[in-house]
């Protein structure tokens, strides 16, 4: 198909409809409201389901109930209105039914503002809601990459009956850039084992999220970590800029991945040794990725629009082996490449110990960026 | 005896839209009468093969265990939106809410005047037994002026703990409401016309006419601390004064239909 100009929020929505979304629900919040309008117009007069409801909680529990027929289901929100959907995210993971949900991050906590944010890293790759539970969450960096990443997303919430997190900022959400979108797709429903859709010549079904026997409960908690192990071994997506010869790498994931890798690409062209590791999944995350680059280089750089969230990650599979830097950017502040480069080019000539805390060095730095 | 056990002697039974479960409901509670009606109405309209049920949190968060349909367990409140999700996709099958006072009036309002102020082409029975069951009896949104509950134990006082909700009176101000009634367990004669509003609202959501609600005064003797003939009475003489019984919402094309 021939490439065109279309926004993000658009184009994920368009995506989603051609690999067979079956039915939206949602409410309005910026910066993702494009999705629910162009949901508006497309589903009806394509004849599938489209509500915008009340509240987040009515959206996320409209879902729930078509996830639980079988359908092919998403929603999307952003900060706010993603909290306010952990109750029925977390039953939703309870139930072990799939959906997909789009999460476009604005800069908080609180109310915060509308501006690109990776705030809420920690809020959906940890979870979010209550119980023992993890969403799976891929994080492109382009437009072209979050439309390619739609059908992955369902694919992947159907394979491990779970949550898929498409997880982007306002910038992805609302800039344009030229994209080739996937064909349409006609509708299949998937005639699932644990679908409820009338007990028509079967025994019924009941779907629940309610384990009253600790025992039983813990058989679910155990089969959910089972699926989340699996998807930890077989999932695991990444990106590679000028790994083989790095002396160090900037770690970084969506926006900030693909601002550091114009960094990167500046900082090789003065002779730095300097690569780029964007993790795709952020959860499962690659752990085991970044502890085999820990053996080939002797620092990491990560850098996010958040306070060190998947630093946190980074710190874990790196396990104290090499120095590990960070720049961020809070509040929906989004990097310059040249903030980064600055970033590089200290990391390049500093000389690092593995033991300092590089939240505390980072805040120290801030104080002179941010008055 | 043995030759009176024959299938011509028959005169009640268990109606086979009920699974086998014995239900855990309280000595007295009106919860088993009103499953029994929507299971008579379900298998007298031979919809057990089409039909799913939403759950609530309550006392009636088991209510799957004993229907023979497809069943899912809603959120606190949430079971109207999650009826909808599950009606916007099978539009053809038959999708009911089974609520009480707290999830629906309390914690689920938006839920339910959304789904009414829509249209929302489902059926919801809303049992009102003006107190929280399954919790130990704490006040609800229900609970009548001066009623002492666990969480209101001098008495509900208007002053400071403000007054019930009328839930039928409220939703019938919705233009998207089709059928709004309310309706008794207290009698025989009561839970007749129960059962026939019931099968009204189920033969509303069948001809797609719209959003469908009986709302059942209940008792709750464990939690009135009455026995149960006690709470009949109780229900008779304090219940109704304040919740009238009655038709609050009939739309024009649903007394046209002449169910």
């Amino acid at each position: 198909m021939a490439r065109e100009l279309w926004e993000g929020n658009q184009a994920i929505a368009e995506a989603a409809i051609r690999v067979g979304l079956e039915a939206y629900f949602g409410y309005p919040i910026t910066p993702q409201n494009e999705i629910l309008e162009w949901m508006s117009k497309r589903l009806p007069e394509l004849g599938r389901a489209f509500v915008q409801a009340e509240a987040e909680l009515g959206a996320i529990n409209m879902v729930y109930g078509a996830a639980c027929t079988g359908a092919r289901v998403m929603t999307s929100s952003s900060s706010p209105g993603i909290s306010l959907m952990m109750e029925g995210l977390s039953y939703i993971a309870g139930t072990e039914v799939p959906m997909v949900l789009v999460n476009v991050m604005r800069g908080g906590p609180g109310l915060g503002n509308i501006a690109p944010s990776q705030a809420d890293y920690n809020q959906i790759c940890k979870g979010g809601g209550h119980g023992d539970y993890h969403p799976i969450v891929l994080a492109p960096a382009s437009i072209q990459e979050a439309v390619d990443l739609m059908p992955v997303a369902f694919d992947l919430a159907e394979k491990y009956l779970n949550i898929c997190c498409l997880l982007i900022d306002g910038s992805i959400g609302q800039m344009m850039e030229p994209v080739e979108l996937p064909e349409m797709r006609p509708v299949v429903r998937k005639d699932y084992p644990w679908a409820v859709n009338g007990a028509k010549g079967r025994p019924r079904r009941i779907l629940t999220s309610i384990y009253l026997d600790p025992p039983e409960e813990e058989k679910t908690n155990l089969r959910l970590l089972k699926r989340w192990q699996e998807a930890q071994e077989k999932e695991i997506r990444y990106k590679e800029y000028f790994i083989e010869d790095a002396e160090f790498i900037v770690i970084g994931f969506g926006t900030a991945g693909r601002v550091a890798l114009s960094a990167v690409r500046a900082a090789r062209a003065q002779g730095i040794k300097v690569g780029l590791f964007r993790p795709i999944t952020v959860a499962p995350f690659p752990y085991k990725r970044v502890a085999e680059l820990a053996q080939q280089v002797s620092a990491f750089l990560v850098t996010e629009m958040n306070a060190g969230q998947m630093l946190e990650d980074v710190r874990l599979a790196v396990n104290g082996s090499v120095p590990i830097e960070f720049y961020g950017r809070l509040g929906g502040v989004v990097p310059f490449p040249d903030e980064i480069l600055s970033e590089i080019q200290r990391v390049a000539k500093a000389k690092l110990s593995a033991d300092a805390d590089p939240v505390a060095n980072w805040m120290k730095r801030m104080e002179m960026v941010a008055r | 005896m043995a030759t009176l056990m024959v299938p011509e002697n028959l005169v009640y039974e268990r109606p086979h839209a009920f699974t086998d479960a014995p239900t855990h409901y309280c000595p007295g509670c009106t919860h088993g009468v009103a499953h029994r009606l929507i299971a008579e109405v379900l298998e007298e309209m031979n919809l057990t093969e089409r039909t799913i049920g939403v759950a609530p949190v309550g006392c009636a968060v088991f209510a799957y265990n004993y229907f023979d349909t497809d069943f899912v367990e809603a959120a606190h409140g949430r079971a109207p939106a999650m009826a909808t999700g599950i009606k916007r996709c099978l539009p053809d099958h038959i999708v009911f809410t089974y609520q009480g006072d707290g999830d629906l009036a309390s914690i689920g309002m938006g839920e339910i005047v959304h789904a009414a102020a829509r249209g929302e082409n489902i059926t919801v029975i809303f049992i009102n037994n003006a107190n929280y069951g399954m919790t130990g009896g704490q006040m609800a949104p229900t609970t009548l002026p001066g009623m002492k509950t666990t969480s209101s134990p001098d008495g509900r006082d208007v002053e400071t703990q403000g007054y019930p909700i009328r839930m039928a009176e409220m939703l019938a101000t919705l233009d998207g409401a089709g059928y709004v009634v309310r309706r008794s367990l207290h009698d025989p004669a009561n839970i007749r016309k129960a059962k026939k509003a019931i099968r009204t609202a189920f033969e509303v959501q069948e001809r797609k006419l719209g959003f469908s609600m009986v709302e059942l005064l209940s008792t709750c003797p464990s939690n009135w601390n009455l026995t149960p003939v006690e709470s009949l009475k109780w229900l008779e003489e304090h219940m109704i004064p304040f919740f009238p019984l009655g038709d609050y919402k009939v739309a024009p094309a649903i007394a046209a239909a002449k169910i």
